[in-house]
């Protein structure tokens, strides 16, 4: 048994038992503003680069070729426009990769299409049937804009009403909704920034994050619960459970942003790789979200939650009396010699836990919150 | 612990989980399709949004329009391509492996519905369609279906007005002005040319639907071709029309209303036609250039109350009567979206698809291995059942609701592996979270899964909440993802609940899971507790509140 609790303790139990622990609450301040930098950098990155919308938002053809890519091929085809017989293209070329040449014009009717068409094939040396097109009218990015945006407004309206509902707390759904929107600007920023074509996929992306990060969120917020629950018979300040929390569910979040994000990063790797446009996209989106889900979860859903429910008066009340009761431990704490060795062993009820390095003091800091509550609702 | 009072068979819900897979299996093979019907952008094809240009549309209308679009596409003779209703105002035309540039605005023209007299009837000799003859689509109402030979009718004087238009392609003549006055309607006369046409006309071709001339169409079988004189009657002015079978009749008819101006036109059109000979005592109902019924008129019809009958089933019947409603229809569409991809990008896109799911699940199965040693193998063959299980759905919803998998689809899937795995995590630390706690594993395997259920639950709910809400109200090929996505995320919450957890708890009667070997996952070093503890052989603890201060890092 002694070799047992020798061991040095893995990371993830250490960050379990309290043994180590971030402070995510007193570091708050810093990392709020730290995201409101983010943010505010992202709102002046979309001005002065705002984000390069795919043809589908804003109308046009998009033809895609079949073509060995050489060093010329994109300016040869380039040349070549101009012999098009379907005049003001005001067509952009581009290479996909090393085998395919795509083309973006303006919206064609469906005439100029086919014509067009068949003079890129001919352009190519390949059968018009392999020439892949996109026509995209000006009012389906209009359309899908705004399917998307009444589809956000509608989930996010209902996740708060779920959370608040499954937590019995408003304060959490507001903090979440704070830490999705925060996620939300954030990978718009990345797309303004890097200057990625944003197309419907991104957009699915997009959306889909908005479930990512809630997902990460609602979970660092149910071992909040659980360790809140009964929080005016203990020691502790809401503050503290909800770090503890967040210290508890690290790992957790952390493993689970990782198997989350190496799908999507095979998504990528896999689209970017084998030029699939719509498969990249999406999984840049999605791997930019999610990161970014996990740190807000952890450092601006929670700590936002903590501070908000900091400010209730019964908290407030709370930790005043906390604060009495520590005033009056150190009174006799003075008393008392320094109380390294046999801390551990003095079973006064309320007496602070020493710093022996074993399994027993950690089940004691986390008797104090859940496993007594626990207890009290089996009986 | 009322839960655990309850004697658990862990055995008994793990094999009915199972059977029920295996048994989608059997259907699958029963019914023989073993692959997921996959969409245009996987295999090839052309992909046609068309968008309503009026800002809202009856659902009705717009169930209308897709059957008559239905009916374009199928009459083009573009073969299995499916015609569906998206979101409020939009159609969706999906037509796998056809390269015709003309499909999109083929299917997108406003249908114009118009009523025609009959100047003369010809055998059609159709190329397209013609060899098939569909009973069912061919409701001519009259006796004067079988081909005349068509007498030129005095090929004589040119009568003088109509000519006079510009002729050519003038719009598709919804416009009121170019319909004639009625007494210049029944006065037409074929001039040479339209003889001309109507002699070297074979159906399938190109018609000129010009409202103030004349016109040569044929019936949708292609079997009579009809040469027609100018719109008499726009398809705007009647009313509804509907089909039933008339009180004190036994067969199947078509009744129009028509509103006032048409009922005018009808009667003075009616009382005209009803003194003249065969084939010239008809009309004919035109839609989009094809003759859809031609009617021979037996009395003047002064109410405006129109009924057709002849030969037709129910179904005919309700096809024509819709036809006759959708046409009537102040409805255009603009084709918003063309999609064409090549069978080659598809089949390209369709492998980078699969590599990327694959790759996906090899990584996420690695690293579970790598972090929860043995207990991976719950992970692996977790999502090895949930892989089976969403699979066979997607066949089985293909084949029974037409779900057809494409690009967005398997993107879903891949981020429903995240969902899937994130389950398991969420339920394995938790189980070590209890054992931390100073429960023995076996408790902790019980009490591990009743804190993980209701974080698994609410997680679950939010990811399926979002797969609706995008499902619902998105448009396009976000339907797909948020379908997959939703199905996934059901899927999951089946896996962790019928095969995950049980699983779970038949290895945790085994000994090397039970008792925390190691590499098991579970060992008692690696959670920083005592075999002791672990093995819930452990002393009676005293237990006291802490006050201690969170540490610093």
């Amino acid at each position: 048994m002694a070799e047992q609790t020798q061991k040095k303790l893995g990371i993830a139990e250490r960050l379990y038992t309290g043994q180590l622990s971030y402070d995510f609450m007193k570091a708050r301040k810093f990392w709020f503003t730290f995201s409101a930098v983010l943010v505010a950098l992202t709102l002046l990155v979309l001005l002065v680069r705002p984000l390069n919308l795919g043809i589908e938002f804003k109308g046009g053809t998009d033809f895609q070729a079949p073509m060995k890519i050489g060093a010329t091929t994109v300016d040869d085809v380039r040349s070549h426009l101009n012999d098009l017989s379907v005049a003001d293209l005001e067509a952009q070329v581009f290479s996909l990769g090393d085998s395919q040449i795509r083309i973006q014009t303006r919206s064609l009717s469906p005439e100029e299409t086919a014509t067009t068409r068949a003079e890129i094939a001919a352009l190519a040396g390949v059968e018009p049937g392999d020439v892949t097109y996109n026509a995209i009218g000006a009012s389906w990015g209009q359309q899908i804009t705004k399917q998307g945006i009444i589809a956000l407004l509608v989930f996010m309206g209902l996740v708060m009403l779920l959370i608040a509902a499954y937590f019995r707390d408003w304060k959490m759904s507001v903090a979440a909704i704070v830490a999705v929107l925060h996620d939300l600007v954030v990978t718009v920023g990345v797309y303004a920034a890097v200057g990625f074509t944003v197309t419907p996929s991104t957009v699915i992306g997009v959306l889909t994050i908005l479930g990512y990060s809630l997902y990460d969120t609602v979970v660092v917020f149910d071992k909040i619960r659980e360790n809140t629950k009964d929080l005016e018979q203990t020691n502790h300040t809401y503050s503290y459970q909800a770090n503890l929390a967040i210290n508890q569910v690290l790992v957790r979040s952390l493993n689970t942003t990782i198997i989350g994000v190496l799908p999507v990063l095979a998504l990528f790797v896999a689209g970017a790789t084998l030029q699939s446009g719509p498969l990249a996209d999406l999984g840049l989106a999605l791997l930019v979200g999610m990161i970014a889900g996990a740190y807000s979860s952890l450092f601006i859903a929670a700590p936002l939650l903590a501070w908000l429910r900091e400010r209730e008066p019964g908290m407030v009340a709370h930790r005043e009396q906390i604060e009495r009761r520590k005033k009056r431990h150190e009174a006799k704490a003075e008393v008392k010699a320094s109380h390294h060795r046999e801390a551990v062993a003095a079973t006064a009820t309320t007496s602070p836990t020493g710093t022996t390095p074993s399994d027993a003091q950690a089940r004691q800091q986390r008797r104090t919150a859940s496993s007594r509550a626990d207890r009290k609702k089996h009986k | 612990m009322a839960t655990t009072a309850k004697r658990r068979r862990p055995g008994v819900v793990l094999t009915v989980f199972l059977l029920i897979i295996i048994g989608m299996y059997v259907i699958m093979a029963a019914t023989k399709t073993w692959t997921p019907k996959l969409g245009l952008d996987l295999r090839g094809g052309q992909t046609i949004t068309l968008t309503a240009t009026n800002r809202s549309v009856p659902m009705e209308s717009l169930e209308l329009a897709r059957d008559i679009i239905q009916q374009r596409v199928d009459g083009l003779g573009v073969g299995e391509a499916s015609v569906a209703v998206q979101g409020d105002r939009n159609i969706v035309v999906s037509a796998p492996n056809v390269e015709r540039d003309d499909l999109a605005e083929l299917v997108g023209t406003t249908a114009q519905l118009a009523f025609r007299p009959v100047l003369q009837v010809g055998a059609g000799t159709g190329p397209s369609g013609g060899e098939s003859p569909d009973p069912s689509a061919d409701p001519s109402a009259t006796p004067s279906e079988t081909p005349l030979p068509g007498l030129p009718t005095a090929p004589a004087s040119p009568t003088p007005t109509p000519t006079a238009t510009p002729s050519g392609e003038t719009g598709d003549g919804a416009d009121s002005e170019a319909l004639l006055p009625m007494s210049e309607v029944l006065a037409y006369q074929p001039t040479e040319a339209d003889l001309a046409d109507f002699e070297s006309f074979t159906c399938g071709d190109d018609t000129h639907d010009d409202p103030s001339r004349a016109l040569v169409a044929c019936d949708e079988s292609g079997t009579s071709k009809y040469l027609l004189g100018p719109i008499a009657i726009r398809g705007q002015d009647l009313n509804t029309a509907s089909f039933g079978v008339p009180q004190g009749e036994l067969a199947y008819a078509v009744t129009l209303d028509f509103n006032s101006e048409g009922t005018t036109r009808l009667g003075e059109l009616t009382g005209a036609l009803v003194a003249q000979a065969e084939p010239r005592n008809m009309f004919a109902i035109v839609l989009d250039g094809n003759v859809e019924s031609a009617a021979t008129a037996q009395d003047r019809i002064a109410n405006g109350e129109a009924i057709i009958r002849g030969g037709f089933t129910a179904e005919s019947s309700a096809a024509l009567a819709n036809v006759l409603k959708f046409g009537s229809l102040p409805l255009s569409f603009e084709a918003s979206q063309v999609e064409t991809v090549s069978p080659t990008l598809g089949g390209e896109q369709l492998r980078v698809g699969i590599i990327a799911g694959l790759l996906g699940l090899a990584v996420v199965a690695l690293y579970s291995f790598l972090y929860y040693r043995a207990m991976g193998i719950v992970v692996v063959l977790s999502l090895a059942v949930a892989a089976a299980a969403t699979y066979s759905m997607m066949v089985l919803l293909g084949s029974v609701f037409g779900f057809a998998l494409n690009l967005p689809g398997i993107a879903g899937a891949i981020v429903g592996i995240a969902v899937t795995a994130d389950s398991f995590i969420i339920y394995f630390e938790r189980i070590r979270d209890e054992i931390r706690e100073g429960r023995s594993l076996k408790s902790a395997l019980v009490s591990g899964w009743e804190k993980a259920r209701g974080t698994i639950l609410i997680s679950d709910a939010v990811s399926l909440l979002s797969a609706v809400v995008l499902f619902i109200l998105a448009v396009g090929s976000v339907k797909g993802f948020a379908f997959t996505l939703g199905l996934t995320t059901l899927l999951d919450l089946a896996v962790v609940f019928f095969f995950t957890r049980p699983l779970v708890e038949l290895l945790g009667r085994t000994k090397f899971f039970g008792e925390g070997r190691k590499g098991s996952g579970l060992d008692a070093a690696k959670m920083g507790v005592t075999q002791d503890s672990l093995l819930g052989r452990r002393l009676r603890r005293r237990t006291t509140p802490s006050t201690t201060t969170p540490q610093e890092a």
